[in-house]
């Protein structure tokens, strides 16, 4: 199962990102081979509007069943809904790794709406 | 005859030389507020409303039967309106710019066009102005095709006065498109003469026929009559800073009703503009514009 | 970290004027000047420029004239009206695209037959990191024509935000675009109080319900600025119980002052040019610091 986490950095050290659309970077964690991969979020970072959408659409495109990330807006939480991927937020402050760790121990629960107003965070 | 009336910033008078310039016109006018996130015209002339019509916007529909979720739609558009997931995508029409590109590109013809609300237009009259408003839904973003849609009541014949909103941006260019003239008022001020320039800069780049309007002058400063002066900008009108102005508009009062000399000024400012746009017709002649200007 | 945003439905209402009085109140903020469209706050603050960067949002559609067979594809199936024609004697029609007409949807680019349509990103203004003495300013210039999508705000005040927290300032004071559309939606977003300014006429009481509905919508709370109060002391009166009925005290009232062009002219904050106007100033700054301390949790979301 592929788990995706916002993140600042490139690497299972860095800080989860607060923000999911204009993320600087994804992370994708594989369960099957306990692998990282970096997904670039540069589309969704460049469009004007809706980058939580085309965000959602990148992760869901490459897999993703879950998404761990700090806040999450109604557009994007919509779209995730629809892909199928399990949203949990609140993560901010932990570091990539930390975020997997907590969720795969079962301690973060899915969110069931987004905890953001939409509209340019 | 279209004659815009803009400015580089809010809140120097625009809509003041708008109503007062239309209500001193002959007939046949028109006025057309095209501010349609703060339409405030209708404050001062208190027009008959005699009809009242909500503007749409297409925005697309899936036909879940029809879908095959290829995704075209969702990589065509450029505003995140529409997004393919596995499934049957899904519409934000409020991202929407109703551009139909996701209509046209859709191999299984599945995508067909609805219609959303953004704002309203309101038609009416005041004495002998006809007057046409537009007021964008609070909420609501996109204010150029509203703007466009408003000004679609230009007419033909006589003289058509068109409130613009403030700025530079793209409502300011929809609405002074195509104008024959346009007046921008400015305030004597540092931040007047800033934001003067910048409007002046978005008309030459237009090649359009302008002329100022410095609103509250007074004996304070000076720089926007010099720069005018050293920008060969004719200088239609300076409205003098006189309290009385000022409390006629708070009260939503015409001046040319309200406070002595003001019509005269107003009627004077007429007769400029007509002798200012005939003096440079070069700039008036649309089609060529839409070319050359563009090059 | 507080953060403010000063907004009024009309312009011309004394919002950057305000603003930088306000800024130099606090003592230590990061200033950002999100009326992009017509930013003033630079002319009274006096800033040096320390960075510079480019802004760049969405494309255009550009037409390859050596590729262009001229079939008028593109200008069938442009919703916006952006392609001309031009027709030539004994020669096929030249057909360009106005870019302040393009709303860069790209179906023209995607529909040429000849694939003879370029679609570049679009440099639609800049933005600036500079110091003055009040502290860090944020501002930006928008492109003419360019849309104010509220993406140049954001970047705007996400930089204020981010120096606010790299510096430990205390205050975000926010020059917000007046109307009531995408950019003052951006500028408010986030914001821990809303200021609005507003002046004593109809046309400024109509506008600011319609601020009021905003910052409702936005759930932030929100104090109201009554400037030059006595053009119109009945209005004032309306316009003051008006706001509390909607929920919005009254920060204060601000005299009308010649002092206010004059500092204008001098090109700093009226406070520190004195009069009544600055006076009246002083007391709303007080009014506003008592409102945010009954603000629970004034927090900015990170960025």
């Amino acid at each position: 199962m592929k788990i995706s986490i916002s993140a600042q950095g490139p690497n299972p050290e860095a800080l989860v990102d607060p923000r999911f659309g204009r993320a600087a970077q994804f992370l994708i964690y594989d369960t099957d081979t306990d692998s990282y991969e970096v997904l670039s979020n540069a589309e969704s970072q460049d469009a004007f509007q809706g980058a939580g959408i085309k965000a959602a659409e990148t992760i869901s495109r490459h897999g993703a069943r879950v998404l761990i990330t700090g806040h999450c807006g109604p557009k994007a939480f919509s779209t995730l809904k629809a892909a199928g991927i399990e949203v949990v937020t609140g993560a901010e402050g932990l570091s990539v790794s930390q975020a997997v760790d907590k969720y795969r121990s079962g301690q973060f629960n899915a969110a069931n709406s987004s905890d953001v107003r939409g509209h340019w965070q | 005859m279209i004659l815009a009336v803009a400015s580089g910033k809010g809140g120097t008078g625009k809509t003041t030389v708008a109503v007062n310039l239309a209500a001193c016109l002959p007939e046949p006018v028109r006025l057309l507020d095209c501010d349609v996130e703060e339409p405030n015209c209708h404050i001062f002339l208190k027009p008959e409303i005699h009809s009242s019509e909500r503007f749409t916007l297409p925005f697309p529909t899936v036909d879940d039967n029809r879908c095959n979720g290829c995704g075209e739609c969702s990589r065509i558009c450029e505003y995140n309106a529409i997004v393919s997931l596995k499934s049957k995508p899904l519409v934000f029409p409020e991202l929407c710019h109703g551009c139909g590109g996701c209509v046209e590109v859709c191999p299984e013809k599945a995508i067909t066009e609805s219609r959303r609300e953004i704002g309203t237009i309101r038609s009416g009259t005041w004495r002998h102005v006809a007057f046409v408003e537009g007021l964008l839904d609070v909420g609501q973003t996109l204010s150029p095709p509203l703007i466009r849609a408003v000004k679609q009541h230009v007419g033909t014949g006589g003289i058509t006065v068109i409130d613009c909103p403030p700025g530079t941006s793209c409502p300011v260019i929809a609405a002074v498109h195509k104008s024959d003239y346009v007046v921008l008022v400015s305030e004597s001020s540092p931040f007047g003469l800033h934001d003067l320039a910048l409007a002046v800069d978005t008309m030459r780049k237009l090649d359009l026929n302008f002329g100022v309007v410095i609103n509250r002058a007074g004996p304070m400063d000076h720089r926007v009559a010099d720069y005018c002066r050293k920008e060969r900008i004719p200088i239609l009108m300076e409205i003098p800073d006189e309290r009385k102005a000022a409390e006629a508009y708070s009260r939503g009062l015409l001046l040319i009703e309200s406070v002595p000399g003001f019509r005269k000024l107003f009627e004077n400012l007429y007769r400029r503009i007509l002798s200012e746009s005939r003096r440079n017709p070069g700039s008036m002649q649309g089609d060529r514009r839409d070319v050359e200007g563009i090059a | 970290m507080k953060e403010m945003v000063v907004i009024s439905g009309k312009g011309g209402t004394g919002k950057t004027s305000l603003t930088a009085s306000l800024a130099s109140l606090s003592g230590a903020s990061a200033i950002a000047d999100c009326d992009v469209d017509a930013s003033d706050l630079h002319l009274v603050l006096s800033p040096e420029v320390q960075r510079l960067e480019s802004f760049k949002s969405g494309h255009e559609a550009v037409i390859r004239q050596d590729d262009c067979i001229a079939c008028g594809t593109c200008m069938e199936k442009c919703r916006f009206n952006a392609v001309h024609e031009a027709r030539r004697y004994g020669r096929p029609s030249l057909f360009k695209i106005d870019p302040l007409s393009c709303e860069g949807c790209g179906v023209c680019v995607r529909l040429c037959p000849e694939k003879a349509i370029d679609f570049p990103e679009r440099t639609c203004g800049q933005w600036m990191v500079s110091e003055t003495r009040y502290g860090p300013l944020v501002h930006a210039r928008l492109a003419i024509g360019a849309e104010n999508s509220g993406k140049l705000v954001s970047i705007v005040k996400n930089e204020a935000r981010r120096i606010a927290k790299e510096r430990d300032l205390p205050w975000i004071i926010v020059d917000g675009p007046p109307g009531i559309a995408c950019p003052v939606i951006a500028s408010i977003t986030g914001a821990s109080l809303a200021l609005v300014v507003v002046e004593p006429t109809l046309s400024g009481k109509h506008d600011m319900e319609r601020v009021f509905e905003l910052t409702k919508h936005f759930d932030i709370p929100t104090l109201v600025v009554i400037n030059k109060w006595e053009i119109n002391p009945g209005i004032a009166g309306e316009i003051e119980r008006g706001a509390t009925s909607a929920g919005v005290p009254l920060a204060g009232k601000i005299s009308y002052d010649n002092s206010v062009t004059a500092a204008q002219i001098k090109g700093i904050p009226v406070v520190e040019y004195g009069g009544p106007a600055a006076r009246d100033i002083r007391e709303i700054w007080h009014a506003i610091e008592r409102r945010m301390e009954s603000i629970e949790k004034p927090s900015v979301i990170e960025v």
